[in-house]
């Protein structure tokens, strides 16, 4: 083992604090907003025709998926956990303000190219992993839009909350019944990215977990592009031992029962 | 059931970190076993979970700080339209009341139908529905936002809880209304500023017809400043107080501020 105690840890520990935080905060605002969405499971506007954007109007969510247990629980839920959900992304965005952290997960120019090399990668069209920095340019282009998603999903919900003290916010996404729609939107796609996050982590980069609790990370022996890891490679059975050792991809500690 | 999966998958994780324990660290395999347990827990707890008794009184305390800043973010000035492209919902305008049945006064138990104003005020007074009637000269096209998520626009006809306000004189320490209607004792109280807002009505007329019983005939509280709860429908008294009397919705349960 690498004594991970003298390297510096990959992630700052506020991030890592913000990081949990912030899933915990998901979990519970996005279960308790169902919970709330299941009192009314439809957007448009009472008296309008059913909704252009969302074909299934009326349809609630399984409870197993809510929390809160009513709507009035629900929603104390919501008004509780909004605060964790905030705290986590203040903490997290003051974090990435200072000194230029930003860079690190927001697309530049020429994220796009490489993002297409690493799908290339993905897709076993490319041999080797693209060069990268802290992050790939895939991880980038989704970092930034769980930032952007989550900005809206604060701002809308302010807006369906106050849509009158706030009339000017609700007005900005296209009035009450827009906002209501953007917020469930964001929601979606918040999802979506999360899965596909969780997913990525356990199929390529599991040390990730430890990176992102602790800190500790072996970047030479254990990221991605040092082992040419691909979403399942390390669920296929290793080809030779001596090409492992030759490609450079040895795991961490080769466990005799894990080949 | 949710609750003994809970304690299930704490005595799992109890045993994991034990077996780590003894190994003198944690392995990769056991690490990630660890993680995933942390991550399900909350994911366990939320199916079907009111929440333990203390984390309900971490959520009154943090609703009753909710509770100042939406009084603090409250503004007079900040009015409602209704959505003014978009056609009113008319008759597809959801109602409810607490009654059996639709509540109706029965004038020949009750005698004549009158709203009272009373309470902290210097002059307490009655209007008959005529009277209200002919005070009511604010039409206003508003938007009516439920609890539930859902909203309606409608037009709406009344006389300003202020003008009442200011007809009674309300006594310095009036800081609160409480609006009681003659459906089963269905009533709910205000903060005084979200009551004097330009847009709180007793409401007499929807859409320019008296209002349908339905709809909280003769008389309801409609403000686009409250969540759809607040606003007391088959109203009677608009009672001027010193202390918060709660209300039917939000002694179940549900937020008392309910602003918008």
């Amino acid at each position: 083992m690498p004594s991970l105690s003298t390297t510096p840890p990959r992630h700052a520990p506020v991030v890592r604090i913000a990081h949990w935080t912030g899933a915990l905060a998901l979990v519970l605002m996005a279960a308790s907003g169902l919970r709330i969405f299941n009192a009314s499971p439809r957007f448009a506007r009472r008296g309008d025709p059913p909704w252009p954007l969302w074909p299934w109007e009326g349809t609630g969510v399984p409870v197993e998926f809510t929390l809160g247990g009513w709507l009035g629980g629900a929603r104390h839920w919501h008004f509780g956990a909004m605060w964790l959900f905030a705290a986590a992304g203040a903490l997290y965005l003051g974090h990435l303000a200072r000194h230029g952290r930003w860079r690190t997960i927001v697309p530049l120019r020429g994220d796009w190219r490489d993002g297409i090399a690493m799908a290339r990668f993905y897709l076993r069209l490319d041999r080797h992993h693209p060069p990268q920095g802290k992050h790939n340019a895939l991880q980038k282009q989704a970092y930034t839009a769980m930032v952007v998603c989550g900005a809206v999903s604060l701002t809308t919900g302010l807006a369906i909350w106050k849509p009158v003290t706030l009339g000017w916010l609700a007005a900005a996404y296209g009035g009450y019944t827009w906002a209501r729609w953007w917020h469930f939107a964001a929601m979606l796609a918040l999802g979506v990215l999360v899965l596909g996050h969780v997913a990525m982590v356990l199929l390529v980069d599991p040390y990730a977990l430890r990176a992102m609790t602790t800190g500790g990370y072996d970047e030479a022996r254990w990221s991605p592009a040092a082992r040419d890891a691909r979403p399942f490679q390390h669920w296929l059975p290793r080809r030779t031992p001596a090409a492992a050792t030759a490609g450079g991809a040895t795991p961490a500690t080769p466990a005799p029962e894990g080949s | 059931m949710s609750r003994r999966t809970v304690h299930r998958a704490a005595d799992v994780l109890q045993a994991t970190l034990d077996r780590a324990h003894e190994a003198g660290a944690l392995d990769r395999r056991r690490f990630l076993r660890l993680s995933s347990l942390v991550l399900a827990a909350p994911l366990v707890a939320a199916c079907d979970a009111r929440g333990t008794d203390g984390q309900r009184r971490l959520l009154a305390a943090i609703g009753r700080g909710n509770e100042r800043l939406e009084r603090w973010l409250f503004r007079a000035g900040a009015r409602d339209d209704g959505a003014p492209t978009r056609p009113v919902a008319g008759a597809r305008f959801p109602s409810y009341h607490v009654s059996r049945d639709v509540p109706t006064w029965n004038a020949a138990m009750r005698g004549p139908w009158q709203l009272t104003v009373d309470g902290a005020v210097h002059r307490p007074f009655t209007l008959t529905l005529d009277a209200l009637h002919a005070m009511a000269r604010v039409r206003q096209r508003v938007n009516h936002y439920c609890v539930e998520g859902w909203n309606a626009t409608a037009i709406f006809t009344g006389v300003p809880v202020a003008e009442l306000a200011r007809l009674a004189g309300l006594r310095p320490d009036a800081a609160y209304v409480d609006f009681r209607s003659f459906d089963q004792g269905y009533h709910e109280s205000w903060d005084l500023e979200s009551a004097l807002h330009a847009q709180t009505l007793v409401v007499v007329a929807k859409e320019d017809r008296p209002l349908p019983p339905a709809y909280g005939a003769p008389a309801r509280v409609h403000s686009p400043v409250k969540l759809g709860y607040k606003n007391t429908k088959y109203l009677t008294h608009v009672t001027f107080t010193t202390e918060r009397t709660g209300g039917y919705w939000s002694d179940r349960g549900y937020e008392w501020y309910g602003g918008t």
